[in-house]
């Protein structure tokens, strides 16, 4: 299939090496499914480059020469540098309850001179890579130790906490989701896992009465009952089920979508950029899409399973679960089957910071996919 | 491979292992992703769609411009000004109609009164019916609010029409005015969907009222696209609204002002009409008050002064008000008289009457009378003893029939609302209604005009027209709507013989045209333009035996309300009449303003031309079928 098949033998690789080593197919996937984001943000717009599709453009292209840069970076450099992003990324995130701004009520953003930066979004990647660290270096017998495993939980919940209360409902799950799903990769034994689940769900009880804000309790309200307030919180849902339902099997054609151009949608270019998608280009359209995602998901399992070693497999497999739970929360959540959080569609919804934080992810992936025959000592691992 | 232990093998099959079951759990859950959009695409695609067309398509009713109402040379006297208007949604108002009303308060002035006004009728209407907050904006105050739209969610700017009448109160009685639907309106079988049109405006009064199918028109729809703030987007298609017709009246505006500033605010009445056929020329009453007040809206001080105002400038006199015709009831006993064989009838007037014991007096009856009277001189000097004793011959029943014929006593069926039926008894009526039998004494009453008989000044005229020109004429106002030319009232010959007609004709012409006539000082003295007339008085106060006594008192020197009102009927051209008019000044009999009145505006109509000039529309059937339409 190469004619350099075993480069990525080599101990060390040139970075022309690696550029030829890198997916590109999987590079071409994820542009196609930018594309389909420009495409929507120049509709929503009403047919304009501004305010939107323009702007993520740019941001697009910024993304992928930093996804090329990541991909050509050493895993171990990665490696080397996942406690010390971890603790900055903890760091801003204390920072931001006390200097970060606000945006449509919780406090996300913190300014770095001209840089708008969101420390959830750092630390979504930050975590993975220190969890990956941690868990090279135990053995399987290891993480189930009661002693070995505190140590994760409170990686995971730290920044949970501190992102719960910006207030974040939406990262604080998908912090979550990657953390435990590394330890459950990773090894984690069922005798830790049932009861953890039976846990969960005798806490939800208690996280309604005492955890969550009141404009989330209000969101969980409206999902069950979206009708019950149509024209106000029920909104969202009600109309962009109407949205996505109403393209049919072939949809209304593209720049046809009248739901999010007649402002039926708020958050149109964002959360609920898909709706537009769905409504323009139907079932047909939709399933497409839904496809693509899946082969994307589906490379980054496979590069994960050709890793070798445990640090790679698991930054790989964080990095693609973390792919796929913002495209179920996103997707759950514009259809009306959970209800809603403040979470984009990877690589579609506008936003500069969101879209930077996944070709990010995604050159971190690639990074493993070039350095997947590099081996690193299992004693790299563990604390320190 | 060495760095590659026991534990690192065991670590990677557990890792190969769970990553497959959690890549089988996240290919189930994309398919559950996959089959919910089934659920909602294809299942429910169908419901979802109406839903999405409802959200985005509003039908709108499109109101039809008002038809115009020209005179009959087309001069507009009621047409379409712009309106710059602001309305209200309740449902799209977030926060509530009161904080949208706070806000809108803030860029334009609104007084606590509108605010009232406009919660009363978000009130009373469903929540997506706009209804009016403040409307006739400058453009200024329109800008402001257009610039502050993002803002005011449910507010909707809206350029409507609005009725103007250029000549204000002028034509007030006669065009009436428009005015916002009320209930009673909504009641009473109209369905047009026009009605529930925030703002909507139905003629209330006059021709407004009476012809406001015609002028209405039929409501347009349109079919457009809103966005979520329920903005127009875009028209998807519409049927356009017709508009209301245009109608052409048989007044001329100028003749009207003429007639108006000769009535100088008093509380009086006049009517010129086409003797010939009966079109009105001129219908005044005064005072008048300003149609578009009631549509801009009467405050309540407005109100209150058009209502106590003791010249009563809502009644339309001319056709509500019932006076008794005094002694211009004269030449239609005149005409009952030579009809019944008493055109040779002689009289000696002494002053008085003595019928029994009671002595019915002559106006003149301080003078010792008129003398000798015959029936040309009767009507000349006004001789009451002349005609008491017509009335003593006659009986109730032949005066009650001349009367009615000559169109007295009954609704001459105008085309205007509010026409009062006036009365002449008969001697079953009063049998009927009273218990006691019509005395003779009645009759003489009768006789002068006065007792039970009363007239509205639309009838005198109709009644003089008839007089002058042997036919039963009846008013008509309305010549053309749209297209369609109106039918004139068949005007058949009047039962009556020539030699009536020629009596009391010559009498007429005695009265302003003789010396030693009523009302000769007030002839029109430029050849071929002469007028023949006849003067009254009605009593308005019961003149007690003691007063007659001590002597009558003065009208001058009575209140005004209790002073006599000064009546006056002629018609001109003396030789071939063509012009008739009525006019009554209420409570001013002093120095005859309505003999002044009706010369004047006589003379004005024949000088100017009125019935030769050409029409925008031909006034005759014969000549229409050749006509092309208005000028």
């Amino acid at each position: 299939m190469t004619t350099r098949p075993y480069a990525a033998a080599k101990r060390t690789l040139s970075v022309i090496d690696k550029l030829y080593e890198v997916n590109w197919g999987l590079v071409l996937l994820i542009s196609l499914i930018a594309c389909v984001g420009f495409a929507m943000l120049y509709s929503v717009a009403g047919a304009s480059f501004s305010p939107w599709a323009g702007k993520q453009m740019a941001y697009f292209a910024a993304g992928l020469v930093l996804l090329v840069v990541a991909s050509v970076t050493d895993i171990r450099f990665w490696m080397s540098i996942a406690y010390p992003a971890y603790v900055v990324s903890l760091i801003l995130l204390v920072a931001v309850m006390f200097v970060g701004h606000s945006a449509l009520g919780a406090q996300r953003w913190i300014s770095v001179g001209p840089i708008e930066i969101q420390p959830s979004e750092l630390m979504k990647i930050a975590l993975i890579l220190a969890l990956a660290r941690f868990l090279h270096g135990l053995s399987v017998e290891d993480i189930s130790k009661p002693l070995r495993l505190v140590i994760p939980l409170v990686m995971i919940a730290m920044p949970a906490y501190l992102v719960l209360k910006q207030p974040n409902l939406g990262t604080t799950i998908i912090l979550v989701a990657d953390g435990v799903s590394l330890l459950f990769l990773a090894g984690l034994s069922w005798w830790w896992i049932a009861p953890a689940f039976g846990g969960i769900a005798a806490a939800v009880p208690l996280a309604w009465r005492f955890f969550l804000h009141d404009y989330q309790k209000q969101r969980v309200m409206t999902f069950l009952d979206p009708e019950s307030d149509a024209l106000g919180a029920g909104w969202n849902i009600t109309q962009a089920k109407i949205a996505i339902g109403s393209g049919g099997v072939s949809g209304k054609g593209f720049l046809q979508g009248t739901q999010s151009r007649l402002n039926f949608l708020p958050e149109k270019h964002s959360d609920f950029i898909i709706t537009n998608f769905a409504e323009e280009f139907g079932f047909a359209g939709s399933i497409a899409l839904l496809l693509l995602f899946a082969i994307v998901i589906g490379y980054g399992v496979q590069i994960a399973a050709s890793a070798r070693s445990q640090f790679g497999r698991l930054v790989a497999m964080g990095l693609t679960l973390n792919f796929f739970f913002y495209i179920l929360i996103n997707g759950a959540m514009v259809m009306g089957l959970i209800p809603v959080v403040g979470i984009p569609m990877p690589l579609i919804s506008y936003g500069g910071t969101a879209m930077l934080s996944v070709m990010f992810g995604f050159g971190i992936l690639m990074s493993v996919h070039v350095h997947r025959q590099v081996e690193i000592p299992r004693h790299s691992g563990g604390i320190i | 491979m060495p760095l590659f232990d026991r534990k690192d093998k065991s670590r990677y099959a557990t890792f190969t292992r769970r990553t497959l079951m959690m890549s089988g759990g996240m290919g189930a859950v994309l398919c559950l992703l996959g089959g919910r959009l089934y659920q909602l695409q294809i299942r429910d695609g169908a419901l979802y769609r109406v839903a999405s067309e409802d959200n985005r398509v509003n039908e709108r009713l499109v109101a039809p411009p008002r038809g115009r109402i020209l005179d009959r040379f087309g001069v507009e006297l009621a047409n379409n000004r712009r309106n710059y208007r602001l309305l209200l949604v309740a449902e799209q108002a977030q926060g509530g109609v009161e904080a949208a009303l706070d806000t809108i308060g803030h860029v334009i002035q609104l007084t606590d009164q509108q605010k009232k006004r406009v919660l009363h009728d978000l009130a009373i209407n469903k929540r997506f019916v706009p209804v009016v907050v403040a409307e006739n904006l400058s453009w200024d105050e329109f800008a402001l609010i257009n610039q502050h739209l993002p803002y005011l969610p449910g507010v909707q700017p809206d350029v409507g029409e609005t009725r103007a009448y250029p000549f204000g109160d002028e034509l007030s009685h006669l065009l009436g005015y428009v005015a916002p639907v009320s209930m009673d309106d909504k009641n009473t079988g109209d369905e047009d969907p026009l009605l529930d049109l925030p703002g909507f405006r139905i003629g209330k009064r006059g021709i407004e009222k009476s012809f406001d199918a015609e002028v209405r028109g039929v409501a347009g729809a349109s079919r457009v696209e809103v966005n979520a703030y329920g903005r127009v987007i875009r028209e998807l298609s519409s049927s356009p609204a017709h508009a209301g017709k245009d109608l052409y009246l048989t007044i001329d505006r100028e003749l009207q002002h003429f007639t108006d500033q000769q009535m100088t605010a008093q509380s009086a009445a006049c009517i010129v009409m086409d003797a010939q056929t009966g079109d009105v020329l001129a219908l005044s009453s005064t005072p008048g008050f300003d149609p578009n007040l009631f549509n801009v809206g009467v405050t309540q001080a407005q109100w209150q002064g058009l209502m106590t105002d003791d010249h009563k400038p809502l009644i339309n006199k001319a056709l509500s008000g019932e006076y008794p015709p005094g002694s211009t009831f004269k030449p239609a006993m005149a005409m009952a008289a030579v009809q019944n064989g008493l055109s040779n009838l002689q009289v000696n007037c002494s002053g008085a009457l003595q019928l029994g014991n009671h002595q019915f007096h002559c106006w003149a009856w301080k003078k010792g009378g008129h003398g000798h009277v015959d029936l040309k001189r009767g009507i000349a000097v006004s001789c009451d003893v002349f005609f008491y004793e017509v009335a003593r011959r006659l009986g109730i029943d032949r005066m009650h029939e001349a009367a009615t014929q000559l169109g007295l006593g009954k609704r001459t069926g105008i085309e205007i609302p509010g026409e009062r039926p006036g009365f002449m008894p008969n001697s079953e009526w009063k049998l009927r209604r009273t218990g006691i039998p019509w005395q003779v004494g009645d009759s003489l009453s009768a006789g002068i005009g006065q007792g039970y008989v009363t007239t509205t000044p639309l009838q005198l005229c109709t009644y003089v027209a008839r007089v002058a020109s042997g036919r039963a004429v009846s008013p008509r106002l309305v010549h053309v709507v749209g297209n369609d030319r109106q039918p004139r009232p068949v005007a058949e010959a009047l039962p009556f013989s020539e030699e009536a007609f020629a009596k009391v004709r010559e009498g007429m012409n005695a009265v302003t045209n003789e010396p030693g006539g009523t009302a000769y000082g007030f002839r029109i003295a430029e050849q071929g333009l002469e007028m023949a007339g006849k003067t009254g008085t009605a009593q308005v106060r019961v003149i007690t035996k003691a007063e007659r006594g001590s002597g009558v008192k003065k009208n001058s020197s009575l209140p005004w309300a209790l002073r006599d009102h000064g009546l006056f009927i002629g018609f001109a051209p003396v030789a071939a009449p063509r012009y008739a008019c009525a006019c009554i000044t209420e409570h001013a009999s002093d120095g005859h303003p309505q003999v002044v009145i009706v010369r004047d505006v006589l003379r004005f109509a024949q000088q100017r031309n009125v019935l030769g000039l050409r029409t925008a529309y031909p006034l005759n059937a014969a000549s229409a079928d050749s006509a092309s339409g208005p000028t």
